[in-house]
């Protein structure tokens, strides 16, 4: 079988065996299957939110504000507020709109961003699908929510959305490469595309250590490209609101609107996640203590890594003024490209010479 | 639509977007016709008229205390700076004798509204590259100020302190105090500003060569301000022709030559050097005497015309004032900066990104009502 269903703790434990016990034969693993989508969901649902609550904290700190902090303690409830405000509202559309278009190209970046979340692994057994070609997975996966950007900004019938999503096509086409050959430089020295396989061997030292200066300049290349990805700042030029009002979702409202707005946020989430998986450790513990006593305390691990990731993309984006269209590329093409080439033969050469670090 | 054809023969088309009159980057009601070729501008075309309360004609229908109060509403972050406009060139044709005191007040106060129009538009202009911080910072120090327009005018934005003859009451006791409170505060928080943006490689790369404005081509357009100042022509009103207090202060006039935003960005961050120099020699030394020299009740100008300009945290405002001899004016004009700079406009954006120009407009710092009276 291509890939297996690992069940973290005791609890989801004595469900699969009751599911087993009660259920016939043929369907219990598809009622599993169901409830893992359904607490996927829910993991899915709550990061969003609670990331966007995060940026508009990290956002208030950084400039002389409180933030939200009026809906529950410290604003906690905010964006479930928001959340129901979004969910009640009418969906108002544009005249003469390509409406099948229109109104599919929000599930893309949505169902993308959740398919990616399915391999990541947060701790060893908390994983739902642990293929063989994981970060081809999760890079194939990513560059396909972009279709719903431009396909929402070409069917809303409005000029401004139309740029957002020309740049946005650009853009993705261009750092796509950078992400790509960031991470094809890392597996170079794991060896192995499978996430739990890459995780496993950095037991030894964390990629970061162990590939030492090209992956140091593989993770800057990384978290350039991926804040690109992502459309943040300071590659925000799909959304750029001084130029081009709200961009490719100019025209969308409510749970439309929501769905772009939270995938950016999951997107966010990814991005960090894959840094955090392919060069600090993922789920392992920084001190050494390399054999997982129990799933939970990997799992804050891994998401204590991920959220320090979170926070320097919200730092970019709260100091760094916006690039220009053709400085973007120009950064990509003639800059990040061929750096990330040289970087992938000096990783192989390093790699080759046994010139790893390892503890 | 003129059609266009790229050099491996695919045909493309030029189309038009309307920029405003509803726009983050207009800063108000300004509505900009813009001819794109993809990203690339061919043709700006400004369109005017959306907040027009037609100021010179109220102003033939009040009395010369009355016309002080709608030039609040022109350029409103430069409120009391046009107000003193006024009230000069009325002194002026009824030939008062203003004592020091007003003088140097008036200068002061003037030299704060530039300080805090320059902060605004400090705050705007990263927020218009895409650095939303700015903002916040900006307006914590702009607070300050305004504090201390609340405490001795009255109102924060649209102060009305100055009526012809003087001003309207003294100072507050506090005001000195205050005053040097900021300029103290301010000192520390401008090299915070050089930090966040100024430095900033993207910031650079941004501004830096872009929509670059030569020397005659300001002095042709007719260009004042900071705008004029970037590009190499010395125009600063307070210099060539000093009215209050500003003969008796030393300070620099900033000129750079390089004529492009980047270079419009530093005058304005010098400038507000400059202006903290100025409040800095004058605060201590406030003379005593009278804040009003007492006019009539109902001013009447002699027949006749009358010109003041003054320097705007925008550029050369003018106030002519054309009286034949009644408590009304027979006919006002406003020659405001904003006007003139918007008319460059085409011309230095013609060519870039969409981007451009709204870094190009973030640094011409248009305040919308005061292009559009």
């Amino acid at each position: 079988m291509m890939y297996k269903i690992f069940l973290p703790l005791s609890i989801t434990k004595s469900i699969h065996t009751w599911l087993f016990d009660v259920l016939p034969e043929g369907v219990a693993p598809y009622v599993e299957m169901v409830l893992i989508a359904v607490a996927y969901l829910l993991v899915f649902a709550v990061a969003g939110l609670y990331l966007v609550l995060l940026e508009r904290k990290v956002a208030a700190w950084f400039q002389l504000r409180l933030g939200p902090n009026r809906v529950g303690p410290f604003g906690l409830f905010q964006t479930m507020a928001d959340a129901l405000k979004l969910v009640s509202k009418e969906m108002y559309g544009t005249n003469r709109a390509d409406k099948f278009l229109y109104n599919l190209a929000p599930y893309f970046p949505i169902i993308t961003a959740l398919l990616a979340m399915a391999v990541l692994p947060f701790s060893a057994q908390f994983q739902a699908f642990d293929i063989n070609i994981g970060i081809f997975f999760l890079l194939a996966v990513s560059s396909v929510g972009v279709i719903g950007i431009l396909l929402g900004g070409w069917a809303s019938n409005n000029k401004y959305s139309l740029i957002g999503a020309m740049r946005s096509g650009l853009q993705v086409v261009s750092y796509e490469l950078s992400v790509g050959l960031s991470l094809l430089t890392m597996v170079v020295l794991t060896g192995s595309l499978q996430l739990s396989e890459i995780i496993e061997v950095q037991k030894n030292g964390w990629l970061i250590v162990q590939g030492h200066i090209p992956a140091i300049i593989a993770f800057v290349i990384f978290m350039i490209a991926g804040t690109a990805e992502t459309n943040r700042a300071p590659f925000d030029l799909v959304e750029a609101e001084s130029e081009l009002g709200a961009g490719f979702h100019t025209e969308y409202s409510g749970m439309k609107f929501a769905y772009f707005f939270l995938a950016e946020f999951i997107n966010m989430f990814i991005i960090s996640a894959i840094a955090v998986i392919v060069f600090f450790g993922g789920w392992l513990s920084p001190f050494g203590i390399t054999e997982e006593i129990s799933w939970f305390p990997s799992v804050l691990w891994f998401l204590g890594k991920v959220l320090i990731i979170v926070f320097l993309m919200m730092w970019f984006r709260w100091t760094f003024p916006r690039l220009r269209v053709d400085q973007l590329l120009n950064l990509e093409w003639k800059y990040l490209l061929p750096i990330n080439l040289f970087n992938l033969v000096f990783m192989a050469i390093v790699v080759w010479l046994g010139w790893v670090i390892t503890f | 639509m003129a059609e266009i054809e790229t050099e491996n023969k695919i045909k493309s088309e030029e189309y038009f977007v309307n920029m405003g009159p509803q726009h983050p980057a207009a800063h108000g009601v300004l509505r900009l016709i813009l001819t794109i070729d993809g990203e690339t501008i061919v043709n700006v075309d400004p369109d005017l008229g959306y907040i027009h309360r037609s100021i010179e004609k109220m102003c033939e229908r009040d009395s010369y205390q009355q016309i002080v109060h709608l030039t609040d509403r022109m350029d409103y972050l430069s409120s009391h700076i046009n107000n003193e406009a006024v009230c000069l060139a009325v002194e002026k044709g009824l030939q008062l004798e203003i004592p020091d005191r007003v003088k140097v007040i008036r200068t002061i106060l003037s030299e704060l509204t530039r300080l805090a129009s320059h902060q605004l538009w400090w705050g705007v202009m990263g927020m218009d590259v895409g650095a939303l911080t700015t903002y916040f910072y900006a307006f914590r120090d702009r607070e300050m100020i305004n504090d201390i327009f609340e405490e001795t005018c009255g109102a924060r934005l649209t102060m009305n302190y100055n009526i012809p003859g003087g001003l309207m009451y003294d100072i507050h006791p506090n005001f000195v105090k205050r005053v040097k409170e900021f300029v103290a505060h301010f000192k520390t928080k401008l090299p915070e500003y050089d930090r966040l943006l100024s430095g900033n490689i993207i910031f650079i790369n941004r501004t830096k060569g872009v929509g670059v404005l030569s020397r005659e081509d300001a002095i042709s357009f007719g260009v004042s301000g900071p705008v004029a100042r970037g590009s190499g022509f010395a125009s600063d009103v307070r210099k060539r022709h000093p009215y209050s207090a500003y003969d008796r202060v030393s300070f620099k006039e900033i000129v750079m030559n390089e004529g492009d935003t980047l270079a419009r960005y530093k005058v304005r961050i010098l400038e507000m050097w400059e202006s903290l120099s100025i409040i800095e020699q004058l605060i201590d030394n406030i003379p005593e005497g009278d804040h009003l020299v007492p006019t009539k009740a109902v001013i009447k100008l002699p027949k006749g015309e009358f010109y003041q300009r003054v320097e705007t945290a925008r550029g050369e405002l003018g106030v002519y004032i054309n009286s034949d001899g009644n408590k009304n004016p027979y006919r006002v004009k406003f020659r405001s900066p904003g006007f003139s700079n918007l008319s460059a406009l085409n011309h230095v954006a013609k060519g870039g990104k969409i981007g451009d120009l709204v870094s190009i407009m973030a640094s011409f710092d248009f305040v919308i009502p005061d292009i559009d009276r």
